[in-house]
């Protein structure tokens, strides 16, 4: 199968977008070659400004350029997106509803070697709690080019999640990217996987195990976690009776509880959440990480057969 | 020599201090004295030193002003009203529920606001960007910040600042509204920002120092630095906190604390006995 990392796909559909709109400029703290806005450097440098590593100062710029009508998408490692900026996107970016697109690279634990300080597994929650902010998290590099393509056609401040490592290809390039609306990736009846990011491929994995097993599950790729497509939340809840969610974030704030937000309050099943359980990380290989920390295909599985006995 | 009379900006900056004085008391809250401070420098802007047009608040090639010492919120509506952005009566809803006129700005509650600002230290940084967009668009319009003494102990001000002289953006000036007290007391025992102007230079901007109270200094001013090329300009006003009101001037109280009717009164007597020609 085809991997392309996240990121990847970003400094590409940049560049796809600076050609079709002139409006659109990009900002980076001192990361644009590993955050891929070198690409959009390269083909338009007067509308691409390294802001140095200054990052409080690079959002407020944007929300500067937004103010005069540009469009301007900033980027650094998530950690830094949306720690070290928190204040400034609330106050300068969120309040007054600005044009500002932050999409951040590295999230997660598979940032891998450079260690906790490093690995964002809280950005998910500390954006989506912002009002008016849509968060994204694109499970492949299709996705992204559909993210981005959205953010710009969004009238309003805009989070995408990206991460550094190389994942499989899911859609076909005539997949249609529709904000806020969940993607059946596969149909089930026992029981619902839902997730975003990395944790797609490996939801659809642990789907294939557990049909050896004979249990039919259905998984739901949610690449907007806000505003959550609630009605399809509840729907395969409704569906299936117990529901498990896969996300490279931590349990509280995430994707995991968004959907027990949702579900608690319109359909509620048993649910079981796979993700970071309240820790920091560590220094390691994406791949250890993920099996050290809980989340591969195989915790996925046993997530469902925890569930399913509750069921 | 400046290329506008002054005298306008002396009177409106009497009746914006007035306006300052009725607001914050009907509100019964609020930021008097660094309002005070700054209404010299805020009457300059609005009444011969911005290309504005109070009918198309959003005029592409407006200049703009970012208030990023927020609280002093007042200042900046009483200098909208005064320029018939909207009807001064509105200036009473001050801090009241569902008005516009917000505790600290809302741009999308009131046109001519430019910025929402509120949390100390972002304001630069905001004026850096729509000074950079009006250079990657060609337009001349111009971006005047006005920053508080006090909030250049925020970290990012200094980000925006290199920032701003690293882009050349001398398109952009900035205030420092130099009154030398802060809430818990005068500056430079809190947490001293000195020497200002220096910090400024080695930034690498151009930098005036005047009387902030001075409208013929504010106005040359204004007026140098539409004249430097390749570099931001900082001015470095030295003010008065509550300037005008004898009881309010210097006094650190005076900082979020509104006049009671008493005092508004007596406020304004002062401020009419000293109006200008």
């Amino acid at each position: 199968m085809k991997k392309i990392a996240t990121r990847e796909a970003y400094g590409q559909a940049l560049v796809a977008l600076g050609r079709e709109n002139a409006d659109v400029v990009v900002l980076d703290a001192d990361l644009s070659k590993s955050t891929k806005t070198i690409e959009f450097k390269k083909a338009f440098p007067e509308r691409f400004f390294d802001m140095g590593i200054a990052e409080a100062n690079m959002v407020g710029t944007a929300a500067g350029l937004a103010a005069a009508g540009k469009t301007p998408f900033c980027s650094t490692f998530a950690v830094f997106a949306t720690g070290r900026t928190y204040d400034q996107i609330r106050q300068s970016v969120a309040y007054p509803h600005l044009n500002v697109k932050i999409a951040a690279t590295h999230a997660g634990l598979t940032v891998g070697e450079d260690g906790a300080s490093h690995q964002s597994v809280e950005d998910i929650a500390l954006m989506r709690v912002l009002p008016g902010m849509t968060v994204f998290v694109p499970a492949d590099a299709v996705e992204v080019h559909g993210a981005v393509a959205a953010a710009v056609r969004i009238d309003g401040p805009v989070y995408i999640r990206l991460g550094r490592m190389a994942v499989p290809i899911l859609h076909s390039d005539d997949f249609k990217f529709v904000p806020g609306r969940a993607v059946e990736l596969r149909p089930g009846t026992d029981v619902t996987i839902i997730a975003c990011g990395i944790m797609v491929a490996e939801a659809l994995k642990a789907a294939e195990d557990l049909a050896a097993e004979g249990v039919n599950a259905a998984v739901l790729n949610i690449h907007t976690i806000k505003p959550l497509d609630v009605a399809a939340v509840t729907e395969a809840a409704r569906k299936t009776g117990a529901v498990v969610t896969a996300e490279e974030h931590s349990i509280i704030g995430g994707l995991g509880s968004a959907v027990a937000e949702a579900l608690v309050e319109n359909c509620p099943v048993p649910l079981v959440r796979v993700g970071v359980r309240d820790t920091f990380g560590e220094s390691g290989k994406p791949d250890e990480l993920l099996l050290k920390y809980g989340l591969t295909a195989g915790d996925i599985v046993t997530a469902v057969r925890q569930v399913l006995g509750r069921k | 020599m400046i290329n506008i009379d002054p005298s306008e900006a002396r009177v409106r900056a009497n009746q914006i201090r007035c306006h300052i004085i009725n607001m914050t008391c009907a509100a019964g809250s609020g930021h008097p004295g660094g309002s005070l401070s700054a209404a010299d420098i805020v009457g300059a802007l609005y009444f011969g030193g911005m290309r504005i047009d109070p009918a198309r608040p959003d005029w592409p090639d407006r200049d703009r002003f970012v208030l990023s010492k927020g609280h002093a919120a007042p200042v900046l509506y009483a200098a909208l009203a005064e320029r018939g952005y909207f009807p001064v009566e509105d200036l009473d809803s001050l801090r009241k529920l569902g008005s516009p006129l917000q505790g600290h700005p809302d741009m999308k509650k009131l046109p001519g606001v430019e910025m929402s600002t509120g949390s100390l230290g972002q304001g630069l940084s905001v004026a850096n960007g729509m000074a950079l967009a009006g250079k990657i668009d060609g337009r001349d319009y111009r971006v005047f910040v006005l920053l508080g003494d006090g909030e250049l102990q925020e970290g990012q001000v200094w980000e925006a600042a290199m920032a701003a002289a690293h882009y050349g953006l001398d398109n952009l000036t900035a205030f420092v509204d130099f009154n030398g007290l802060q809430i818990d007391g005068p500056v430079t025992e809190v947490m001293s920002p000195l020497p200002i102007a220096d910090k400024w230079l080695a930034f690498g901007w151009h930098v005036i120092e005047i009387d902030g109270h001075d409208m013929e200094q504010v106005f040359r001013a204004i007026d140098e630095s539409k004249t430097v090329k390749g570099r931001p300009t900082a001015v470095i006003a030295y003010t008065v906190k509550g300037k005008g009101v004898s009881f309010m001037e210097s006094v650190v109280d005076w900082h979020g604390v509104a006049p009671k009717e008493d005092q508004r009164d007596k406020a304004l007597a002062e401020l009419t006995e000293r109006r200008p020609d």
